[in-house]
């Protein structure tokens, strides 16, 4: 249905991928971490490695928790928008299939957050 | 729908010019409840709730236009019928 | 002998109706055109009446009287120092996210309703706008000035209206305003007079301003009910344009219900920032979130919707959800804060032992369970001189713009609310059912929305770097970060000659 507004809405979509110089914006949860209130929010080239997000990109947020030291990468569960996923590590992002503002959701079996508290 | 009165309230400011509209509503609404809350009052009861213009002026000791009461309120719920004589909140 | 004074109704009658005319040399619609495109049906402007009968002669007289009292006390507490009587320093973020998120809704409001005094083809509602819109201009202005006394002593209160502009969480407040202010009429006056301040203002005005006065601040709970004695006669007005276009036309129910279901859902998801200022930024609370919306909006929002189901409007959609977040957006809201307090206007600070107890008692279902370890491992943080703020920016909601930071608290409290659809091939992601149904519905309206973090990140606030961000928000570093250790707090220390922690009880 069209907007109904004062002023007819000029066609206008503020974050199509093109406004970001050549990255894609990707959204990443770490699941029962709620020390980190929301997911987080990155600008990334879409060539990037899967590698390269979770060992640089990632780990600049989410490593000033303690259980990401621990992390046992094999056995991390990936869910992408909605689906669950196995990332192939050395290939880009987009051959991931990850898009522009795709969300990525991870669990990390046998790590509940601090005190198993899901924080 | 049920006989259930649903509740109506005014919240005043907790002054001097407040105090004998309090009076009035107690004088007038004998089933209304009165609650100091730091820097305000409230007032409520079940279905309506009436200010008399009369019956401030008797507390008062003076002439009191009714819309004076805009000077001291705070907040209100239920349907408004105000004129020269009284202000009323109600639910139908 | 003066003549004698004619009685309300027929006062009211003369100083409305009698000031109106059927224009000829133009046509009614060219000199009122946008009061037809939304689809509300008006058949009778003269059916329209403000209940309390205001007229313009005694608006102005009742409201100089209001300023008297109000500037009396504002230039009182200046006199006096008024500033050192506050119950902590730290009571302050909360008058700072006040100023640099209210009052421009304030002005916002004025825009609006200045709109609506004019644009209305019924004189009796264009004049009860007309009144609004100047209330709106003197909350503004009586805010700017009552807080300007703080600005002579605290940091944060600087530029406002700059900020409102610019800042992350800002775009909240600005985004819910301009949402309403870009649509048309009636639903502008839904959204503000109905859904804002009859459903929702209540629970800003009362229980915080009451807050103000138990902490000491007799300046702000002195411009609080100033205002919100203007308030009751907005929402008077809000509730009475509902029954007036439910009254009108049949078909007006459906759009009705739709903006009401919208603006609801828009102004409870703001007020989240109010039910944090009202738990964690009051140093002492007299009332808590929850208990505030259990009087507020379940008991007299239920009163209201019951009153108002005679025309066949029923409750706003998802009301039952946002009962059930009663128990946790005040927490979830503060938790984001505390771990962003490096990008805040406003000193953050972590509930005291004593706050937490009070917070344990009145969340006893949530408190201890969900929140409290999150707390207790920061101040462990701190003690041991390891805790750093979050880096990195949090995910948005698309309608909102709040970070994605609320839970699904009707099934699982620790599980974030992810939601997410597709438009013209891009994806947007939304904090609830609620936010989602609004955009799906306008979605050519919300695709434009100026997200905060998303524009960082597309090179439009100052450079890609945090320092270059916040001189472009105009804070300060003596603005932000935590409240111990601030000059905000090294200033109360001087004053109080102690006061080391924060004090909350």
């Amino acid at each position: 249905m069209a907007v109904i507004a004062k002023d007819g809405y000029i066609d206008l979509v503020r974050d199509r991928v093109e406004n970001f110089h050549g990255n894609q914006l990707v959204y990443v949860g770490w699941d029962d971490h709620l020390l980190f209130s929301a997911a987080q929010a990155f600008p990334l080239p879409p060539e990037m490695p899967f590698q390269t997000l979770v060992s640089e990109v990632m780990a600049s947020v989410f490593n000033d928790h303690p259980d990401f030291q621990k992390i046992d990468w094999e056995r991390a569960e990936w869910v992408l928008d909605g689906e669950s996923f196995s990332p192939a590590m050395e290939a880009s992002l987009k051959e991931n299939g990850i898009g522009h503002k795709s969300l990525i959701r991870f669990k990390t079996p046998g790590l509940k957050g601090i005190n198993g508290l899901r924080l | 729908m049920s006989d259930k009165k649903n509740t109506v309230f005014l919240i005043l400011q907790d002054n001097d010019d407040a105090r004998p509209i309090i009076e009035s509503v107690e004088q007038d609404n004998p089933e209304a409840t009165i609650q100091y809350q730091p820097g305000m009052v409230r007032m409520e009861a079940a279905g309506r709730l009436v200010v008399n213009r009369e019956t401030v002026e008797e507390n008062l000791g003076r002439e009191w236009d009714v819309q004076e009461l805009h000077l001291n309120l705070i907040s209100l719920a239920g349907n408004v019928d105000e004129d020269d004589e009284k202000f009323e909140l109600a639910w139908n | 002998m003066p003549a004698k004074k004619l009685n309300l109704r027929k006062r009211y009658g003369l100083l409305t109706r009698g000031m109106g005319w059927e224009t000829t040399h133009q046509k009614m619609d060219d000199v009122f055109p946008y009061d037809s495109f939304e689809g509300i049906k008006i058949t009778d402007w003269d059916k329209w009446e403000d209940p309390f009968r205001l007229t313009m002669d005694a608006y102005w007289k009742f409201q100089a009287e209001k300023e008297k009292k109000l500037y009396a006390v504002i230039d009182s507490f200046a006199q006096n120092n008024g500033q050192t009587n506050l119950a902590d320093a730290s009571y302050l973020s909360a008058i700072k996210l006040f100023i640099t998120g209210v009052t421009p809704i304030e002005y916002a409001a004025h825009r609006g309703f200045a709109h609506l005094g004019r644009h209305f083809r019924g004189d009796g509602a264009r004049i009860a706008c007309q009144m609004q819109a100047i209330d709106e201009l003197r909350h503004q202005q009586t805010q700017v000035h009552t807080i300007s006394h703080y600005n002579k002593h605290f940091n944060g209160l600087h530029d406002p209206f700059h900020q409102f502009d610019r800042v992350w969480y800002l775009s909240v407040p600005k985004s819910f305003s301009e949402d309403a202010l870009s649509s048309g009429p009636f639903e502008f006056i839904t959204s503000i007079s109905f859904a804002f301040e009859y459903v929702l203002t209540n629970l800003l005005f009362v229980p915080f301003m009451s807050g103000a006065a138990y902490n000491g601040d007799m300046a702000t709970v002195t411009f609080g009910f100033s205002a919100q004695s203007d308030e009751s006669r907005h929402m008077t007005l809000g509730l009475e344009i509902i029954k007036f276009m439910l009254e009108q036309h049949e078909d007006n129910l459906p759009i009705v219900q739709r903006w009401m279901d919208k603006h609801f859902w828009r102004a409870y998801r703001l007020l989240a920032l109010v039910a944090a200022m009202q738990d964690y930024m009051l140093t002492n609370s007299p009332m808590s979130w929850k208990e505030a919306w259990d009087v507020y909006f379940v008991e007299n929002g239920g009163a209201l919707f019951e009153d108002l189901s005679r025309y066949g409007l029923k409750m706003p959609k998802y009301h039952e959800l946002a009962t059930a977040e009663a128990d946790h957006i005040s927490h979830q809201i503060w938790s984001v804060f505390c771990s962003l307090g490096n990008a805040t206007g406003f000193h953050t600070f972590l509930p005291t032992e004593e706050k937490m107890a009070w917070l344990s008692e009145k969340y006893p279902d949530t408190f201890d369970q969900y929140y409290r370890p999150r707390f207790e491992y920061w101040h462990q943080q701190q003690k041991d001189g390891t805790f750093e703020f979050q880096k990195g920016l949090p995910q948005l909601c698309q309608v909102c713009q709040i970070p994605m930071v609320f839970t699904e608290v009707q099934t699982d409290p620790m599980q974030i609310s992810y939601r997410v659809t597709e438009h013209g091939g891009d994806k947007y992601h939304f904090c609830s059912d609620g936010c989602k149904d609004i955009f799906e519905h306008e979605p050519e309206k919300y695709v434009q929305a100026w997200l905060p973090v998303h524009q960082i990140y597309q090179g439009n606030c100052g450079g890609p770097t945090l320092p270059e961000v916040l001189e472009w928000y105009k804070f300060t570093p003596e603005d932000i970060g935590n409240y111990i250790g601030s000059q905000d707090h090294a200033r109360w220390q001087e004053w109080t000659g102690e006061d080391k922690e924060v004090k909350q009880a």
